[in-house]
């Protein structure tokens, strides 16, 4: 049975979902239930699509039964896969965290009828971008994902988000053009779009026309994935939306780019052409955009700057091109989407006992809830890489193959991967000292929240009474789901680590999955491996059986 | 392989024409500059299809050359559907913004401007404690919250939001999308 073609039902489901929301879009409670249901489906299919890949191999399926390389092919395999279960389950639990706010406060701020619907259609967008294995159906998923996107950034049309949405809009317009004149000037080319087609045809180019193609298209992955010159749009337009809003952007929608950037330069650009300079964006990407979050006094903002800041790292892992490169990179994927998720999901709680995610108007959260203190701990501690945790693991993967590889430019990035990791805990530590540590007196402009009469809450009436109403329990439980998620992903290092590696091997060899798509006949064209080693998974034959 | 010039030079036409319009400041110019740009892709895949032939409807006689490349055909039918959604969004966009801000322009970032009027002196990290902060040791001799915000802050500067002047960080809480409760920061600090 060939695994894959259970694949298209990961978009499906949630298509289908979406429009059985809509048509129950007055009645509040059976669209909950609908979505809740849909995402936990999809979010099983793509945990057992995971396992049947977990020890390797790759299958593809042909949509439609068309052959490849005309028709469209989906194909799973570890990267693939890994990537579907980490963004459905990040997506599940916003969503429970988003009917928690629904059902806190009603429609004040945001249509949640509407919001079901666009939702989902963002998750089957999400699924097709990494399910693809067509240029042109990647295409068709960043625009399903980025039109819902569309919708989410300015529900409520607020004037703010009105303001931030035009940005955002405009940039992703331009962006998916980009992406589309490459599409276009690669079938002009090629004659074909299919991606493992494309691996062997565009070996055969001029390299002059290679070069032109694999710009454009790392020109249109960059400018999604926030990469540094083309990342002003991301903190100008991610802080107004709603608060889960924000956090599955940051956890998906960037990492959907990097994805694309990490296919395009393994599958269809393999070698080392032009690695020199995506180290220099990846280290100008995280030292800019750290040096922006320090500057910024609201913690939104602050953490869309380590965003984009991180997202430096994910290129700098990409760029060695060499096994333990691109595997601590797809784990850093895997980690990052979790941990900046889960921050954002907190700053929506932070605003909500708080009154505000401005550093100059909370204080003293500590005291007035515990609870947000740690659920905000952890996972920043996480993110500035403090040794436990994953991030601590992602980046010290990163680092040792920087030292690995040697050059001077490598070193000079494994330097910026640590100073950049030293300034997000000094961001970080200021968001703690001035939201969670110092007294509601100290602030500059304190919230009339926190410096309600202190007997009242001696006496435990708020946290009897109006705690339930700040801070819901549905809100606090799935952002605590989500950061003992990204606990345990630091708990599974070793075999995430494992399969990471695997994954890199497989995509730097491209045999598995050109032989997935095209048969085991296509004659896969040698190239210069970096690092060719022995093949601990000898996952080739495996392969082989896997395909009917 | 020959191409057709006329559909090249209107292709080059639209390109220039959606570029310089996207680098406008009103949003109805930058939409007709997306749609231009969005068509003008359309034709570039067009081109990429190679010469006109054939419409490719399979009959036994017919050369396998003579056919038109349906390929391209069926790209642009998608991407005129997504470039169509994306239309619609932004008229509603702009209808929108006409309706809250009576204008038609892209307006500046308040809390953006608002960072980068700060002045590098930060209040927390560079004054002088006047008393001990701390939690524990002195609070029952009352530290008495001696105004920290005393210390020259960035106060007086101003946004231009819309068609008002604003005082930035009057201006910035407003942007805040969760603080309903807001009151405007007095200048006093402390708020005993």
């Amino acid at each position: 049975m060939n695994i894959a073609s259970f694949a298209p039902l990961a978009v499906l489901l949630p298509i289908l979902g979406a429009a059985l929301t809509f048509l129950l879009i007055r009645h509040s409670k059976a669209q909950r239930t609908v979505s809740i249901v849909v995402l936990s489906l999809t979010l099983l299919l793509e945990c057992w699509l995971l396992a049947s890949v977990w020890d390797g191999g790759t299958s593809a399926v042909n949509i439609g039964g068309w052959l490849p390389p005309w028709g469209i092919v989906m194909v799973v395999d570890q990267f693939s896969s890994l990537m579907l279960v980490v963004s459905s389950s990040v997506s599940l639990a916003v969503l429970v965290y988003a009917t928690g706010q629904g059902m806190a406060d009603g429609d004040r701020d945001a249509p949640v009828s509407i919001f079901h619907p666009t939702y989902l259609i963002l998750v089957a967008g999400v699924s097709n971008a990494f399910l693809s294995g067509d240029l042109f159906n990647l295409y068709v998923g960043f625009e399903i994902l980025l039109t819902a996107s569309y919708v989410l950034m300015t529900l409520g049309g607020t004037g703010p988000r009105i303001r931030a949405g035009v940005t955002y809009v405009v940039v992703s317009v331009v962006s998916s053009v980009l992406f589309l004149i490459a599409i276009a000037m690669v079938y002009g080319a090629t004659g074909t779009i299919n991606m493992a087609d494309l691996a062997l045809k565009l070996a055969e180019l001029d390299p002059g026309t290679r070069n032109l193609l694999h710009v454009m298209l790392l020109v249109a992955f960059g400018i999604k994935a926030a990469v540094f010159p083309l990342s002003f749009w991301l903190p100008d337009s991610y802080p107004t939306a709603p608060a889960p809003v924000t956090a599955v952007f940051a956890g998906l929608l960037t990492k959907v780019g990097v994805y694309a950037m990490v296919r395009t330069e393994t599958l269809l650009f393999p070698g080392d052409t032009f690695n020199t300079p995506l180290m220099v964006a990846a280290l100008l990407t995280m030292v800019v955009g750290i040096l922006g979050a320090l500057a910024q006094s609201d913690i939104k903002r602050l953490l869309s700057f380590t965003l984009v800041s991180h997202i430096g790292y994910m290129v700098f892992g990409l760029a060695m091109s060499s096994v333990a490169g691109l595997g601590a990179a797809v784990f850093y994927v895997a980690h990052h989407i979790t941990i900046q998720t889960s921050l954002f999901l907190v700053t929506g709680l932070i605003e909500r006992r708080g009154g505000s995610s401005s550093m100059d108007r909370v204080a003293g959260l500590a005291k007035l809830s515990p609870v947000l203190a740690v659920l905000f701990f952890v996972p920043a501690m996480n993110l500035a890489g403090i040794p436990p945790f994953s991030g601590f693991l992602g980046k010290l993967g990163l680092l040792q193959a920087g030292v690995q590889l040697g050059t001077p430019l490598a070193y000079a990035l494994v330097i910026g991967g640590v100073l950049t990791s030293l300034l997000t805990l000094l961001a970080i530590a200021r968001v703690w000292n001035r939201a969670f540590w110092r007294k509601p007196e100290d602030a500059e402009h304190p919230d009339p929240v926190l410096l309600a009469d202190p007997a009242e809450s001696a006496t435990g009436d708020r946290a009897g009474k109006a705690n339930v109403t700040l801070l819901p329990r549905t809100m606090v439980g799935s952002t605590l789901g989500l950061v003992i998620f990204g606990v345990g992903l630091t708990v599974f290092a070793g075999p995430l680590f494992r399969v990471a590696d695997q994954s890199a091997l497989v995509m730097l060899d491209r045999t598995s999955y050109i032989h997935a798509v095209l048969g085991e006949d296509a004659a896969v064209p040698a190239l210069s491996q970096p690092t060719p080693g022995p093949d601990p998974a000898g996952d080739q034959p495996a392969d082989g059986q896997e395909r009917k | 392989m020959s191409v057709n010039l006329t559909l090249l030079t209107v292709m080059g036409a639209l390109y220039a024409c959606g570029i310089y319009l996207i680098l406008e400041r009103s949003l109805t110019r930058v939409l007709l500059g997306l749609m231009m740009l969005t068509n003008a892709t359309n034709l570039l895949i067009l081109t990429t299809g190679g010469y006109a032939g054939l419409a490719p409807l399979f009959s036994k006689d017919t050369a396998p050359g003579d056919y038109n490349d349906p390929l391209p055909q069926a790209l642009i039918l998608t991407s005129i559907v997504i470039s169509f959604a994306v239309t619609a969004f932004m008229l509603g966009i702009i209808y929108r913004t006409w309706v809250l801000a009576r204008e038609d322009e892209i307006q500046d970032d308040a809390e953006d401007r608002r960072v980068a009027k700060t002045p590098s002196f930060d209040v927390e990290d560079d004054s002088v404690i006047p008393v001990e902060t701390s939690e524990f040791p002195l609070t029952m001799l009352g530290s008495d919250g001696q105004s920290v915000s005393d210390t020259p802050d960035g106060a007086d500067a101003t946004v231009k939001v819309a068609d008002r002047k604003l005082d930035a960080e009057v201006a910035a809480s407003e942007e805040q999308p969760g603080s309903l409760n807001i009151t405007p920061p007095n200048k006093e600090g402390g708020g005993q």
